[in-house]
């Protein structure tokens, strides 16, 4: 399901698919109060440095969190960009089924009898 | 315009979209049993959609892409769970890699289509789809996140302007 406009439906789904984790909300609720580095978030959780990195690439990606380079740390952000896709999700849904009703509206009347 | 409501339930993150047609059902129908006239209706616009696979019955599947303006390929796929043509069809509508493999990382979309007869003889189509992880979502506007998220933007904004 893509979308000609700014807001994909693949982009929505990825929020969707981050906030899916209890530990990446909890990141997020973390980043939200604070920014954090990556290191300084991965000590508040009992799992390997690369698991919190992977989970911190789910939420970058779902555009939650922006990563800065901050002298040799990098510094993670809370961010609304993808909490806001998520709240248009089904504006966007709307928007997608306008259309495709109007194509099934369009071929019923080009062909009436199949 | 042929649709003539969309309901949105916040709730239950699921919208319904109704919609009449001034054609028999079966005609209806056929739009989605007919892999051409599916995939004229499926694509937005500006994004076409071509069906590889077509096998709309219980426990069938159907593989498409859509190509945008650019060329860019995003594939999909439907698992089609229940058929009782031509009232009603249900599937799964999720993800797939260029190869046309589903991408279990990415939640599916729950469709239910509705179809049924009008008096004056067009039909009247129901879609109602449910996106599968938006609990996640309820919960967390449960949660108060979004005024928290407010608030960090808030804060991050002045930092923003200045570094700019």
């Amino acid at each position: 399901m893509v979308i000609d406009r700014g807001l994909s439906a693949p982009a929505v789904d990825e929020v969707f698919h981050a906030l899916a984790d209890a530990t990446r909300r909890d990141m997020l609720r973390t980043l939200m109060t604070k920014e954090h580095s990556v290191s300084a978030l991965a000590r508040r959780y009992p799992m390997s440095f690369a698991a919190v990195h992977k989970h911190v690439g789910v939420l970058e990606r779902a555009r939650l969190v922006t990563k800065e380079r901050c002298g040799r740390e990098s510094l993670l952000r809370a961010s609304a960009v993808g909490l806001r896709d998520a709240r248009s999700a089904l504006d966007v849904l709307e928007q997608v089924w306008r259309e495709r009703v109007a194509q099934m509206d369009q071929i019923l009347a080009e062909n009436p009898h199949e | 315009m042929p649709i003539t409501r969309v309901n949105k339930d916040l709730d239950a993150h699921t919208m319904t979209v109704f919609a009449e047609f001034a054609a028999p059902i079966s005609r209806v129908w056929a739009l989605y049993a007919d892999p051409r006239q599916l995939e004229r209706t499926w694509g937005p616009p500006m994004w076409p959609a071509t069906v590889v696979e077509h096998d709309l019955r219980s426990g069938g599947r159907v593989t498409y892409f859509m190509t945008g303006p650019e060329g860019e390929k995003s594939s999909g796929y439907w698992n089609v769970l229940e058929v009782n043509a031509p009232t009603r069809f249900v599937i799964d509508d999720g993800f797939a890699d260029d190869s046309g493999q589903p991408n279990l990382d990415m939640p599916v979309t729950r469709i239910v289509f509705v179809f049924s007869e009008q008096p004056n003889g067009g039909t009247e189509m129901t879609v109602t789809s449910t996106f599968a992880s938006t609990d996640a979502m309820q919960q967390l506007l449960e949660m108060g996140m979004e005024e928290g998220m407010r608030e960090a933007m808030g804060q991050i904004d002045p930092v923003l302007a200045e570094a700019a």
